[in-house]
């Protein structure tokens, strides 16, 4: 290549034009750097925002009235295919809803909407349904969300069971109410498990070496560690999380444990790769094979719930509030639990199934009153009295507790 | 290539491009480097320390983790190019007028989605099922034997999910051969394989690294496989980067380990384009 | 050795060819071979569409059944996910191609101040974890009070694809004869018409791998698209979190749609050459 004139070069216009687009360019660049620089110089905290007064709920609630229209983010499979739930809402409210079934999991929505809820940007919806536990626990230490008021929110203190009233993870249910519930417990499959399992202790049995799937996840994990040596992971102590993480590790050593799953363990049960399994009751309900068991160990199992919350930016909160009222009615949140199948808040729902069943004919009948008469739909008196809430963490201990919980999994 | 035009010419063919990745991923990117020296949680927020120590803390920590992803990164970039090249020479050669088509066969399972894919994978490969349950009542395999839930179904997975990454450059480089030089070589009394190894061997070798790139980068630091697939012993980088940020919004730790992560395999790529001399093939456009 | 190139085969008898007509034979068959481990997991996600399940759980076989085909639009969220999905990597493929392409041509064909930046931030650009390219888009879009929506998600998804397209390009266009252009420049062709009938039938290949690369990368991102979609679904968003309480049977239909279009694309491909062969 041949050398080039630099005067040359500045009386072409070709080379002037790449200049100045080069320029703008430039000036794109630092504009966008100096916008990123601002935000990049810290980002704000925002703890201990979890307390709230009756002053400020009504500082919140003040003048939002509803406007007749609500967007609503939601896990696939918790509304009817022909979202006759929401029709029957809309038919008696007049509030339209827009529902998207866009949540995965709770620490991906939250990776996702953590920078514009702590930004006070709208995230685009007004009501969301995320798991209790770790994230849940932020955003309401966060402050992202609106806190609620219930006063106009009564059907939940008529209706709900105590079991979901007042949890430890949100005192009074101040920013928070279920939709679903479920129970963590062991699941076993009869045609390679020969003994009853009715104890956590069976999770850690050599004899099932190779055989024993447990929850990646490190709360779940956790508390079946607690379980395990005798302590209530309620509460629990960070004396008890390391040494039920030395037990959990001796499990995991010894070659007990085949594989700790996010999801999908059930169809290992199923295919038999696991024999017994840490499981959700939900899954073991949809399975429907009978050769797969549920069970709530004898030391305790957990109950876990996905509530409805309302990020403090939403444009609608009201509508959203109105919502939560209306699904806890009896008959409309018999109508959702007849399709979700999981843990309903709301006990007195099981009246309105058993009805439905008497209605119903053929196939249809026989599955209502098999979800009227499950044990994994409506727990008895004695599992859920064997049911512990998971530890809430504090911000101080949460670190904590992932460093002694999270290595596990991960092989170290 | 004389003249000014010439000149510019390479400039103006990557200004778009450049803007774009500019825009969406240099900037961006700029953003996270300055997250990975903060220090803080997202209680007390984040604030720039310039801690340093992040990083040597991070590889400190899960270094025993990067080696393994390098490891598993190697063996399924190896097992790649192993399956790859035969199929793309035979494509180039003798696909005839259908060879678009056979590429297109190829890449096509990769239009559907990742988690059927997955989810049929574990379905054929179940401790008792179609593959593996006859095999052990034959006796052929003892009755604890396993596939799923190990280091080799995590690397059969990565092989299987980035193969295309590896046959198509290949089949690109391959295909510009004038098929006269091969029988020009055989001519010249090369045996086949002389004539293989000295001529179309280093006629293709940019389409093996430009592989080589597509396959072992991504490989390296993908977590999918080993979440899935792997069991307790098997956990790589990139499932670390995510339980870091997701899981325990460590977001300066995630950010740390990426960049390490990043740098670690750009020395690679530049090392092994020089232990290669592929950089000259690369240049060798500009003589 | 015969001293003048260009003139045409002498009437030499034939030299023995050492080569074995067997070997494209056992190549053949093994390039079969690896397509049918390609497919294997599609044809059970096939099978698997069929399946009469009864529980939300679709893994137990429980016989036969078209149901899913006729209730194919009944999950609406889905069908609404498969079609974004669909457009942003019809778009993606069109944007991440041209603009990857040329890059690939600059890359390739040129020596130039500055090579070694762009060369990085290619190579950058595959090697950044997704996890770190979504989150730090976010970062950006919140910063900057961009709404997410469709747009973000293309604009991602041209991002991540473009340096794959250019490396694809790039590995063709690097070692072209660049006497061939001039011979075209010298013919009296201008700079685009030789680009169009010289540059772009000798880097075809490429570009079309290329293309094909970028939608199946398109298709099914995860990650990155999850940073930047705001409200809007995608098909593999929807099917990760369906996972949770069980994949419907329509998921599978809709795979072996897409499948079954591609294969008619391929079989159309090949009876459309068929004929411009016969009619040549």
């Amino acid at each position: 290549m041949s050398e080039l004139n630099r005067r040359d070069l500045r009386d072409d216009p070709a080379f002037a034009r790449g200049m100045t687009s080069r320029r703008s360019a430039l000036k794109l660049f630092g504009a966008s750097a100096a916008a990123l620089a601002l935000s990049a110089c810290s980002i704000p905290g925002q703890g201990g925002r979890g307390k709230i007064t009756q002053a400020q709920i009504d500082a919140f609630w003040k003048g939002r009235t509803g406007k007749g229209a609500l967007k609503w983010a939601n896990w696939p499979g918790y509304m009817e295919d022909d979202r006759a739930t929401i029709k029957a809402f809309t038919k008696q409210t007049g509030i339209q809803i827009e529902y998207k079934e866009v949540i995965q999991e709770a620490a991906d929505w939250f990776g996702k909407v953590q920078a514009p809820l702590a930004a006070g940007q709208s995230i685009d919806f007004d009501l969301m349904v995320v798991t209790n536990g770790i994230q849940s626990t932020k955003m309401i230490e966060l402050g992202y969300l609106a806190p609620l008021d219930h006063r106009r929110l009564p059907n939940f203190a008529k209706y709900a069971s105590p079991k979901f009233k007042n949890p430890s993870y949100d005192p009074g249910n101040a920013f928070t109410v279920p939709y679903v519930s479920g129970v963590t417990g062991i699941a076993y499959n009869t045609k390679y498990v020969k003994d009853e399992i009715n104890s956590i202790a069976q999770l850690f049995d050599p004899r099932y070496r190779g055989k024993v799937g447990m929850m990646g996840d490190s709360q779940e994990l956790g508390n079946f560690g607690m379980f395990a040596i005798g302590v209530d992971p309620e509460k629990s102590t960070p004396r008890d999380w390391e040494n039920a993480a030395r037990k959990l590790r001796e499990q995991r050593d010894q070659k007990i444990v085949r594989k700790y799953y996010e999801q999908n363990y059930i169809d290992a049960v199923a295919k038999g790769d696991v024999w017994l399994t840490m499981a959700w009751s939900g899954d073991v309900y949809s399975l429907a094979n009978d050769d797969v068991k549920f069970v709530v160990p004898r030391e305790g199992g957990t109950i876990w719930s996905d509530l409805m919350m309302i990020p403090k930016p939403a444009a609608n909160p009201a509508d959203a509030l109105t919502l939560m009222n209306w699904l806890y009615e009896p008959r409309n949140n018999a109508t959702l639990t007849e399709f979700i199948n999981y843990i309903t808040p709301v006990p007195e729902t099981q009246r309105f199934v058993r009805e439905d069943a008497a209605k119903a004919t053929g196939e249809d009948r026989a599955d209502l009153q098999r979800l009227a008469d499950s044990p994994l739909v409506y727990p008895t008196e004695a599992d859920l009295s064997r049911l512990r809430n998971y530890r809430v963490l504090t911000q101080q201990e949460e670190p904590q507790y992932q460093k002694i919980f999270t290595p596990i999994a991960q092989g170290s | 290539m004389t003249g000014l035009k010439g000149r510019l010419t390479p400039y103006l063919l990557i200004l778009p491009g450049g803007l774009w990745l500019t825009a969406f991923f240099a900037i961006p990117l700029i953003f996270m480097a300055s997250v990975s020296l903060m220090t803080g949680n997202l209680i007390d927020g984040f604030t720039q320390t310039w801690h340093w120590q992040n990083y040597t803390d991070a590889i400190g920590t899960y270094g025993d983790k990067i080696v393994r992803s390098l490891w598993y990164g190697l063996l399924a970039t190896a097992a790649c190019i192993a399956l790859a090249y035969p199929a793309a020479y035979w494509i180039a050669f003798k696909g005839g007028r259908h060879k678009s088509t056979w590429l297109f066969l190829l890449l096509l399972p990769f239009f559907v989605s990742f988690v059927l894919r997955t989810i049929s994978w574990k379905l054929v490969l179940t401790d008792n099922g179609p593959v593996l349950g006859p095999l052990k009542s034959w006796g052929l395999l003892p009755d604890g034997f396993h596939v799923l839930d190990s280091g080799f179904a995590v690397v059969s997975g990565l092989t299987y999910n980035f193969l295309p990454f590896m046959i198509l450059p290949i089949y690109v480089a391959l295909e510009r051969i004038d098929y006269r030089v091969i029988e020009a070589a055989y001519d010249l009394y090369a045996g086949r394989f002389e004539a293989f190894r000295r001529v179309v061997l280093p006629l293709s070798l940019p389409g093996v690294f430009a592989g080589v790139i597509m396959t072992f980068v991504p490989v390296t630091s993908d977590y999918v496989n080993a979440s899935v697939l792997g069991g307790p012993g098997n956990t790589m980088i990139g499932n670390v980067i995510q339980s870091e940020y997701f899981t325990q919004s460590n977001y300066h730790t995630a950010s740390a380990l990426s960049f390490a992560l990043m740098a670690l395999l750009l020395a690679g790529i530049f090392a092994y384009a020089r232990a290669l001399g592929t950089k000259d093939v690369l240049e060798a456009a500009a003589r | 050795m015969t001293t003048t190139v260009t003139s045409p085969a002498p009437a030499a008898p034939p030299r023995p060819r050492r080569r074995n007509p067997l070997r494209g034979r056992g190549l053949q068959a093994y390039t079969i071979l690896l397509v049918a481990w390609l497919v294997l997991p599609v044809a059970v996600m096939i099978l698997f569409g069929f399946n009469d399940t009864h529980s939300k759980q679709n893994f137990q076989w429980e016989g036969f059944t078209l149901k899913w085909y006729a209730r194919l639009f009944e999950k609406k969220d889905l069908t609404t996910a498969l079609v974004n999905s669909l457009t942003i990597a019809l778009l993606t493929t069109v944007f991440a191609t041209v603009l990857g392409t040329l890059v690939g041509l600059a890359l390739g064909r040129y020596r130039f101040r500055g090579q070694g930046v762009a060369n990085l931030v290619m190579f950058a650009a595959i090697s950044c974890p997704e996890l770190v390219m979504g989150a730090s888009l976010l970062s950006m879009f919140v910063a900057l009070e961009t709404p997410r929506g469709y747009l973000t998600i293309l604009a991602a998804h041209v991002m991540f694809s473009v340096s794959f397209v250019a490396i694809t390009v790039r590995a063709r266009a690097v070692g072209l004869d660049p006497r061939i252009e001039e011979a075209a420049k010298d013919l009296g062709a201008g700079p685009l018409t030789t680009f169009r009938l010289v540059t772009l039938p000798m880097i075809m290949p490429g570009v079309v791998s290329g293309a094909m690369l970028a939608f199946a990368l398109s298709v099914d991102d995860f990650i990155i698209t999850n940073f930047t979609s705001g409200a809007t679904q995608t098909f593999p968003l929807w099917v990760w979190s369906s996972t949770r309480t069980g994949t419907p049977p329509q998921v599978n239909v809709m795979g072996t749609l897409i499948f079954a279009v591609g294969v008619l694309l391929a079989v159309v491909n090949i009876a459309a050459s068929r004929r411009r062969a016969r009619n040549t």
